[in-house]
């Protein structure tokens, strides 16, 4: 059929992005990018400032349109479809700023987010029953949240709304999570316990994390892909990327 | 630790207040009030059915409509049109030189009621498009607004636009609208005299239940899902979106929800005040009706009617006093109401009040101490 069918050979990759470009009035924050992420991988994406991190999430989830190239998701085609088709396909995405619904409490952020009464009919004839509750309450204790259900979420600390976002995440139960910048703000304690919540979810899901935090990303990835300027620069085990002269010179070595 | 008691879409607050409503509007209110008052706070009361869209529209999903006026002019003029040609009878309209057709058509050389009017001879078709017409037209604006992302201040003057359009459209089409004049001489509905004192009662009780319905449905909306979802939304639109939702359609029921009710509001203010004319459906009006909506507390549904009869007593005392000063007046208190207490009375009751009637209402109820859920107190 099509190359990139020929590109993937035998193997099944949960995503694959080939030849992606998005550009801004001729500048290419993206420029004819390509990577894979296979079935249960951790890949954390690095690289300096305006390497086009945010925006391969944004592609992705479809908050921007690619100009070229092609992003597949199982098998299926997002550049074409719309946000909320994607992410009913099974995409989740984090923001890099913790966005949540501050006026509302903990346990109506991740009601919100329970994959039920998606359409107006559905919500309006929403019912809180017994399922919903018991899958809240073990999101919220697997976020650390289980005791501040009733709480107002614009009261929560920084790190605690990084986890609710999570949380918001978890509850649909996607197949590829994105996460922009997870433990970015958070204390050394609330880091560490990031990196195990995010080692219990990461079971039987892929994820993308985008971190500065070196640290925090030797932890956790499977793969490192470093951007620079909209491209990869390298790819492989952190191992083999801190080595690599090139990533040394434009990033690491700052 | 239970969540499902917060199912409940009556919480005993709301329940109090809606009690205290009724028995204001429809005990104390008739009670206390000559025919002529009355019908007075009946025509506002046609104006809290608009606030009460604004309330789920703007306070609670963040979509400023300044144009609501063109829905309540939807509904009126519907209504007004049934009225209209069961007063222009071949019988009374005589010595018109067409007779059977409305006078205004007859002035402005119509001889033959367009296309359509037709259609408004049936009661039953005009209590259909009273609800409908309006709903149809809010559900394209949705449409063509909410789908291409407009929102915010650009939606809030599009639809003061349409306000001005649809009020030229009406003053410049005097043979099939009335013009400037509106439909006016309007007398019976289905043979029953709707000038009568008698009937500006029924009207008027008829008028409260209505306004109960559209309580109870605006309670249930906000109660429900799509309630937490429009907060969402104002909040955090593309966490929403990334939630899995398409955002747009819930703006565009809002929108229409909160049109009909502005055109329930107009087809009673038609009824109750015997005319309608394009100077409810123009720019002045909308706003106006905004202003209603946040004196009472943008993000209350009881406030928004209360908001609305205070604002208009004023507006009669005021006015009848010092008429030109009585804008400025106007522009005055919505400035105080945004700066001074944004959530308007409601918000004043919430942090005042409150409270102590919860107080006062667990004291009564309970032996034991009423354990509160955490999640319900913030309903």
């Amino acid at each position: 059929m099509t190359i990139s069918n020929v590109s993937i050979g035998a193997k099944d990759f949960v995503l694959a992005v080939e030849g992606l470009t998005v550009s801004f009035d001729g500048f290419k924050a993206v420029n004819d990018l390509s990577f894979y992420v296979d079935e249960n991988e951790i890949r954390v994406i690095i690289g300096p400032n305006g390497a086009g991190k945010t925006t391969v999430l944004d592609l992705i989830c479809g908050r921007t349109k690619a100009t070229t190239g092609s992003i597949k998701f199982r098998g299926k085609e997002l550049t074409k479809m719309k946000e909320h088709q994607i992410v009913h396909a099974g995409v989740g995405r984090k923001f890099q700023n913790p966005s949540i619904y501050e006026d509302l409490s903990v346990f109506e952020n991740l009601e919100i987010s329970y994959p039920r009464g998606r359409n107006v009919w559905g919500a309006l004839t929403f019912k809180r029953d017994r399922e919903v509750i018991e899958k809240v309450e073990e999101i919220a204790e697997m976020i650390f949240l289980k005791d501040l259900l009733g709480k107002e979420a614009g009261l929560l600390s920084h790190g605690q709304k990084q986890w609710l976002e999570i949380g918001m995440l978890l509850i649909q139960n996607p197949d590829l999570l994105m996460l922009d910048e997870p433990v970015a703000g958070m204390s050394v304690a609330e880091r560490k316990q990031t990196a195990e919540l995010l080692h219990r979810i990461t079971k039987n899901r892929s994820v993308i994390v985008i971190e500065h935090d070196m640290q925090f990303v030797e932890d956790i990835a499977d793969r490192v892909t470093v951007l620079h300027q909209g491209k990869v620069l390298s790819e492989g085990s952190m191992e083999r990327v801190k080595t690599d002269p090139k990533v040394v010179e434009v990033y690491l070595g700052h | 630790m239970s969540y499902h008691g917060f199912k409940s879409y009556l919480p005993q607050q709301d329940l109090l207040g809606f009690a205290l409503l009724a028995i204001l509007l429809l005990v104390i209110f008739p009670l206390s009030m000559d025919i002529f008052r009355l019908n007075l706070v009946g025509k506002y009361l046609t104006y809290a059915f608009v606030a009460l869209g604004l309330v789920l529209c703007w306070g609670y999903g963040g979509i400023l409509s300044l144009g609501q006026g063109v829905f309540f002019g939807l509904g009126g003029y519907c209504m007004a049109m049934f009225l209209k040609l069961e007063a222009s009878n071949p019988e009374a309209t005589k010595i018109q030189s067409t007779p059977g057709i409305p006078d205004f058509m007859d002035w402005n050389q119509l001889t033959e009621l367009p296309f359509f009017w037709q259609p408004f001879h049936s009661l039953t078709f005009t209590l259909i498009a009273v609800i409908v017409v309006p709903s149809i037209f809010a559900y394209f604006i949705g449409v063509a607004m909410f789908k291409r992302r407009v929102g915010g201040v650009y939606f809030a003057i599009i639809t003061q636009a349409l306000a001005a359009i649809l009020t030229i459209l009406i003053i410049g089409q005097q043979g099939y609208t009335g013009g400037v004049n509106g439909i006016t001489d309007l007398r019976t509905l289905k043979g029953w005299d709707i000038r009568s004192d008698e009937a500006k009662y029924i009207l008027y009780f008829v008028n409260v239940a209505i306004l109960f319905l559209c309580l109870f449905a605006a309670q249930y909306v906000r109660k429900s899902k799509l309630g937490r979802l429009l907060v969402a939304m104002r909040e955090r639109e593309d966490r929403v979106r990334f939630s899995g939702y398409d955002v747009s359609n819930f703006k565009i029921f809002v929108f229409c929800l909160g049109a009909a009710f502005s055109a329930i509001g107009g087809a009673m203010f038609t009824l109750q005040v015997g005319f309608m004319s394009p100077s409810f459906v123009g720019i002045v009006p909308s706003i106006e009706m905004v202003i209603f909506c946040a004196v009472g507390g943008r993000l209350s549904l009881l406030g928004a009617v209360y908001g609305t009869l205070l604002v208009n007593w004023a507006k009669t005392s005021f006015s009848e006093s010092f008429p030109e000063l009585w804008l400025l007046a106007m522009g005055g208190l919505f400035i105080a109401v945004v700066l001074a207490f944004p959530n308007g009375l409601a918000g004043l009751y919430q942090t005042w009040v409150a409270p102590r009637v919860d107080k006062w209402l667990a004291n009564l109820k309970t032996p034991r101490p009423l354990t509160t859920n955490p999640l319900e107190s913030r309903s």
